[in-house]
């Protein structure tokens, strides 16, 4: 169960301004049925003023409860003030969002911009996501909203993307691609694909193959009930002792060599050869 | 909020400890706190207690006490049996499952695919969520370790033909596993006279208390330990037991056994009402799983254009307890795998609410829901942007390209 704040329980039991406008100046409409959620805003604007908004919501508590607080606090606003609204101010009026529906929020935010824009006259595209090109294909999410919603909300990981834009929260085929925009929009270089293999000294060496012994392949074959234990290393030569479920077993020797040296050659040196004492 | 106030129609997600199973419980948590392994009187008289709860449970599966393993739940069931079979048989490389099985089962094929090389069938169910037994038999080959398919699935309710699924794997010589911890006390079952080869079950969905399960192996079936360590349950899972987990399991079996006909006529026709009513008066609704080969407590309702996680909340201010497949609730953002599974539209699959009963349900809960259920359906849709003849005031929000999810 989620811990919404009892602002988001008041506005979900009671949502303010809830229904279609039916002299509406602008709608704003994003999210599909598809994806789980979506939302239509309804404005009214004179002189430049907000005086009305209404909205319809297609999605859970939040959602809801988030399209009630965005049509409180735009109503009254001049459209410029409007423009102004983000996620973070639409969060902070209901006094707060569960992390993972952050993009209840960011929701109501594209709403709004959009709205707006199609008061100004400016194109909103065929579809809500009309800007960038499509990064998270299984919540159709492009490359400009991550790049915002990173900006805006200080995002440092995907799951922090995923919470903001849902993007990443499907088969995870974009996790590469948003890395790159969170490192783009950190202004950090894209992390490196494996650094170039330096040439180790001994003792680093012996270091290195005692970290991966202990953190990868011990793990490993403890899931099958076997464990691994360090004999000796000489040099390129690693000398192991298998215990548990993997002493005697016949495919011990497969072990070693499959497994244990495999992973060795892979993360310390091409040119390992593991051993049993 | 307690168990006064409250219509709870989600046991399939856990169940009330039955009053006689709680007493019966009780004196070991405090006079008897003895360890059956103990050579003196005062632990082995619990063993002789933990006895009995194995008789009670091997009678409700209609299986011999040696066959059974207590556990402590029935994820440690599935995931014991599952390895066990794969590291009883080193050679063969192939699991077959389904699409639909619980995450104690799915997540742990996926993970044996991924980090171990092995080879996973994921078997498709129908639009009723069926299985196509012709998509089984295809599956099977001289590589197949173990055959993985749920009794009856958890969100639908849905019931597979596991003794006629015995069959078949028997007849090739695969070992077959059965998640059947919805099913155990639902159905009834006589495990020898099937080809069920090992079993799991857990006890809090039968009026046992959390943390008790346990896993029926059929003798002489090849078996390799999860946990190894002192020789409880006969060296098959080691470490000292829950006995009073284990004598509420015996206890809630007996009771279980003797509740099985009221199961399919009471629960059955409590349910068949509620599901009825729904269904006739809330528009756009629609039942998810076939409508007969399903567990008697289990119904699984679409609500289209709203959202189940907004609708439960409003059921719980209501004081009703049920759950939902609907992404928000499924602590994914993508709604149920079993939905999915079975092409239920998007437009339904994110509204399901699944109501499941037990020999606790009342007329008077049944009443409560049918009477509270359509207006806070109406209540949401007023909300919603979508609505019935979904064309005119939607078609911008629907000629959005497909979302993939
Ligand atoms: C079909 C099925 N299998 C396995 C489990 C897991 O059981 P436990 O919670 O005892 O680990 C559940 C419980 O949700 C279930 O419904
Ligand atoms: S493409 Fe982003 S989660 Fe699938």
């Amino acid at each position: 169960m989620w811990e919404y704040t009892d602002i988001v329980k008041e506005h979900f039991l009671n949502p303010k301004n809830v229904g279609e406008m039916k002299d509406a100046s602008c709608v704003g409409e994003v999210g599909s049925i598809a994806c789980g959620d979506a939302l239509k805003l309804f404005l009214k604007i004179e002189d430049g003023i907000i005086r009305d908004a209404s909205f319809q919501t297609f999605g859970c508590a939040s959602a809801i409860a988030s399209s009630s607080a965005l049509t409180e606090l735009v109503k009254g606003k001049t459209v410029d003030e409007a423009m102004k609204i983000t996620n973070k101010d639409i969060a902070a009026a209901l006094g707060g969002l569960p992390k993972e529906k952050m993009h209840c929020s960011v929701m109501g935010e594209e709403a709004l911009e959009a709205a707006i824009k199609s008061y100004r006259g400016e194109d909103v595209g065929s579809h809500e996501h009309s800007e960038g090109e499509i990064v998270c294909e299984c919540f159709g999410v492009t490359d400009e909203q991550i790049l915002h919603a990173v900006r805006e909300n200080d995002l440092k990981t995907i799951e922090d993307v995923t919470y903001y834009t849902k993007a990443g929260g499907g088969c995870a085929k974009c996790h590469e691609k948003i890395e790159a925009l969170i490192a783009q929009a950190r202004g950090e270089a894209a992390p490196t694909p494996a650094p170039a293999p330096k040439k180790l000294s001994n003792l680093q060496r012996m270091k290195l193959i005692e970290e991966v012994l202990e953190k990868e392949i011990r793990p490993r074959l403890q899931l099958d009930g076997g464990d691994i234990e360090l004999a000796d290393i000489d040099g390129l030569t690693v000398v192991v002792n298998l215990r548990g479920r993997c002493t005697g077993c016949p495919a011990s020797q497969a072990t070693v060599q499959g497994t244990v040296q495999g992973i060795l050659r892979e993360k310390v040196d091409p040119e390992i050869v593991v051993r049993e004492a | 909020m307690s168990a006064q106030n409250v219509v709870y129609l989600d046991n399939n997600a856990t169940t009330r400890v039955a009053p006689e199973v709680l007493e019966a419980m009780l004196p070991f948590f405090s006079e008897r706190y003895g360890n059956p392994s103990s050579m003196h009187a005062f632990g082995g008289s619990v063993g002789s207690e933990m006895r009995q709860a194995r008789e009670s449970l091997a009678d409700l599966l209609g299986c011999g006490t040696d066959e059974i393993i207590f556990t402590s739940c029935g994820t440690e069931s599935d995931n014991t049996a599952i390895r066990s079979a794969l590291t009883a048989q080193p050679e063969k490389r192939h699991i077959v499952t389904t699409r639909v099985e619980h995450p104690a089962v799915l997540s742990l094929c996926k993970f044996l695919e991924r980090s171990q090389g092995y080879r996973v069938t994921y078997l498709g169910v129908d639009a009723e969520g069926k299985l196509d037994m012709q998509e089984l038999t295809d599956s099977l080959n001289d590589d197949t370790a173990i055959v993985s398919i749920m009794w009856a699935n958890n969100e639908t309710g849905v019931i597979f033909p596991i003794e006629q699924i015995a069959e078949l794997t028997r007849s090739r010589g695969i070992m077959l596993h059965t998640d059947a911890v919805q099913a155990v006390g639902k159905i009834p079952m006589q495990l020898s006279k099937t080809g069920v080869d090992m079993l799991s079950l857990s006890g809090h969905k039968l009026h046992a208390p959390k943390g008790v399960g346990a896993l029926f192996v059929r003798r002489k079936l090849p078996y390799r330990p999860y946990l190894i360590g002192g020789h409880q349950e006969h060296g098959k899972r080691a470490g000292t037991e829950n006995t009073t987990g284990i004598i509420a399991l015996g206890a809630a079996a007996k009771a279980a056994k003797a509740h099985l006909p009221s199961e399919n006529t009471t629960v059955r026709a409590l349910r068949d009402r509620l599901e009825s009513a729904l269904l006739a008066s809330v528009p756009d609704s629609r039942l998810n799983g076939h409508k007969t080969e399903r567990l008697p407590n289990t119904s699984n309702i679409s609500f289209k254009y709203i959202e189940g996680e907004a609708i439960l909340l409003l059921l719980d201010q209501l004081g009703i307890a049920a759950s939902s497949g609907s992404a928000c609730t499924s602590g994914s953002l993508e709604p149920s795998h079993v939905l999915r599974a079975m092409g239920v539209p998007f437009t339904f699959a994110h509204g399901s609410i699944r109501f499941s009963l037990s020999r606790y349900t009342t007329d008077a809960d049944v009443d409560y829901v049918i009477k509270n259920v359509p207006q806070i359906i109406e209540t949401l849709r007023k909300i919603s942007p979508y609505k019935q003849g979904a064309a005119d005031p939607l078609s911008p929000l629907d000629s959005k390209p497909p979302c993939g999810c």
